[in-house]
């Protein structure tokens, strides 16, 4: 494999608009990813195979969790540091980035969240540390797009809780010790619970067999009569906007990733295009190649523009639902355009494992479906615009 | 044990270089600064031997665009900084800044790199030891402290040496004296409020004056010629070439 010579580009010289200190956190995580996935990951995708050893090596260097306040052991980073950080894991690849994603976002956000102190301080520090990994069941065999219809449910049992039900698609989930997992009480009302690996009725077999997001672990969260003791339900959730907040964190974190993805097969292919001689000249002196590389960069400067300003809305609690919807449908979508363009630039070596373009290409129509999809994402800016909902 | 780790601020290595004024001034403008990567090492294994009790400060010659340098070197792990607010003309001049620092500082350990990759000259760690008298050694490749005597491998043509000097010294560092060390979030985060003093240089003497820089020449095009005409490559060689 060749080393990794990934260098980010600035058509725009948006880094004026960074501080040292993002820089510095960009640059950390460039090193980090340089020296601790990219030698790996290739193969690790081959076999699909989890590097587990990353989940450690994640919570040494602060890839866990780097806006949780520093008291329970996260970073106390802004959204532009914790963006540029998802950009650069996912560079080197999409399920490293979605394995930090879940635990920083959808469990250590939620329990930081909705969370009691107990739990705050029981959970939050191991989270951090890599001690423990995570996962979040929201989505259902039955119910993706449209969380509020699940069924999983908790019967209220005076000491404890009843959990029955099923999870689908859940990141991490075969290698978590903890799941935060939304079921709806008596009322019909959704409400987040932490169970823990272990507990009786409780199991989360592996989804095999993925041509996406393969050095990243799939599975199910399958609940038979789990006794959740009460001081496990996350007190201060209740109804949908408990875990699509989480989601919320995440998709913003997974428009900066896609960027990161796009960045890596764009600065591939056009230092393949330089390389590669075809009728006695580099292909990049032909126009459809400059075309491609022309438009890659383009979209790639417009998705730059546009993450940066949805991290200082962050930072000023402006950002809304709609707006981090808009920035994670047009950067993953961007993100695949540019994997496939990519792709033809490199002619056959771009199927190859020798360079990560098919890899990127792969994960990222997980990374268009999961968390809320490519249509779902639309229908939200058009609900947004015509204020009526078109998927309802 | 006190370790004064010395860093310079030197373009990446991947820059290109390019001059302005007259081809008199390295033109800055989008070019991206790192610590020396020497030094890098000098700092990392410097961290590793500082043990409980010590302390390691980083010092850099230099004006206020090498604050997020230093702010980097605090990151990995350094407790507090100095910056001699100068520009860093030339070698002597960065030596004489340091030795000031160093003699009212009295550090066991002055580590920095072997050379600085931006002018490669290698001289500031001899100078440092001949200004303040005390023993300088370079390239250490392996630095081990047993109580008052440091235990070093350095370079020489074709092999090692192995040597043992007492402290305090200084030493000019290569790989693979330790494990270049990425900084955490954390490192980051506590970075942010260590001390980091900035002090004006003392007075030196000047002893250079730069004319100008002047590029390598650009390579030319490779010629290939077929391993069965060798009579053709002698040819191109005293004639295009005028070597032979």
């Amino acid at each position: 494999m060749p080393t990794d010579q990934f260098e980010s580009p600035d058509y725009y010289l948006i880094d004026d608009l960074l501080t040292e200190e993002q820089k510095l956190i960009r640059k950390t995580m460039r090193d980090f990813v340089k020296k601790e996935i990219s030698p790996i990951i290739e193969d690790c995708s081959q076999k699909a195979h989890f590097p587990e050893e990353i989940v450690k090596k994640f919570g040494e260097i602060g890839a866990f969790g780097p806006t949780i306040p520093t008291a329970y052991g996260g970073g106390g980073l802004d959204y532009i540091s914790y963006g540029l950080m998802m950009q650069e894991i996912e560079r080197g690849d999409s399920g490293m980035r979605s394995t930090a994603s879940v635990q920083g976002s959808l469990v250590m956000f939620p329990i930081n969240e909705y969370g009691s102190e107990e739990q705050k301080k029981k959970y939050l520090p191991k989270l951090a540390s890599g001690e423990m990994l995570g996962c979040f069941g929201l989505t259902e065999p039955d119910h993706g797009s449209n969380p509020a219809a699940m069924v999983t449910n908790i019967k209220d049992k005076g000491d404890h809780y009843l959990l029955n039900g099923a999870k689908m698609w859940i990141t991490n989930s075969p290698k978590a010790d903890i799941a935060v997992v939304w079921a709806k009480n008596e009322e019909g009302r959704i409400k987040g619970l932490i169970v823990e690996k272990g507990m009786k009725g409780f199991t989360a077999p592996e989804t095999k067999h993925k041509w996406s997001l393969r050095a990243s672990i799939t599975g199910e969260l399958v609940f038979d009569n789990v006794k959740v003791p009460k001081e496990n339900l996350l007190p201060k959730a209740d109804g949908l906007s408990g875990p699509l907040k989480c989601l919320d964190s995440a998709r913003y974190g997974i428009a900066w990733g896609a960027l990161g993805a796009a960045m890596d097969c764009y600065d591939t292919a056009r230092r393949y295009s330089l390389e590669r001689i075809q009728f006695g000249k580099p292909i990049a002196s032909f126009q459809l190649t400059q075309k491609k590389l022309a438009e890659m960069l383009t979209e790639i400067t417009k998705a730059q523009l546009l993450v940066w300003r949805l991290g200082v809305l962050k930072n000023e609690h402006k950002a809304t639902s709609v707006h981090i919807s808009m920035a994670k449908r047009n950067n993953v979508a961007i993100a695949l355009q540019i994997a496939r363009e990519a792709r033809q630039i490199l002619g056959a070596m771009g199927i190859t494992g020798e360079y990560p373009i098919m890899r990127h290409m792969a994960n990222l129509e997980s990374v268009v479906t999961y968390e809320g999809t490519h249509d779902i994402h639309l229908l939200i800016t058009g609900a947004d615009i015509t204020g009526i909902q078109a998927f309802k | 044990m006190k370790i004064l780790v010395c860093i310079s601020h030197v373009p990446d290595t991947a820059s290109k270089i390019s001059f302005t004024d007259n081809n008199t001034k390295f033109n800055a403008a989008g070019v991206q600064f790192i610590i020396g990567p020497y030094d890098e090492y000098a700092l990392s294994r410097a961290i590793e031997l500082r043990g409980d009790a010590g302390s390691v400060t980083v010092l850099n010659v230099g004006e206020a665009d090498t604050e997020p340098t230093i702010r980097k070197a605090l990151a990995i792990g350094a407790d507090d900084a100095i910056r001699v607010n100068a520009f860093p003309k030339d070698s002597y001049f960065v030596a004489s800044q340091i030795a000031a620092i160093a003699k009212s500082e009295k550090y066991d350990l002055i580590l920095m790199g072997r050379e600085s990759i931006d002018y490669n000259s290698g001289l500031v760690h001899g100078m440092v030891g001949e200004m303040l008298g005390i023993p300088s050694i370079s390239p250490v490749m392996k630095l081990d402290i047993t109580g008052n005597k440091a235990t070093m491998a350095r370079e020489i043509e074709g092999g090692k040496e192995i040597v043992e000097i007492a402290l305090p010294l200084v030493a000019g560092c290569q790989e693979p004296i330790a494990e270049w060390k990425i900084p955490n979030m954390k490192g980051i985060m506590s970075a942010r409020t260590k001390p980091l003093k900035v002090v004006e240089p003392t007075a030196v003497e000047e002893t250079t004056s730069l004319n100008s820089y002047e590029l390598p020449a650009p390579k030319g095009a490779c010629k290939m010629i077929d391993a069965s005409t060798p009579e053709k490559l002698f040819e191109a060689l005293k004639n295009e070439a005028k070597v032979l």
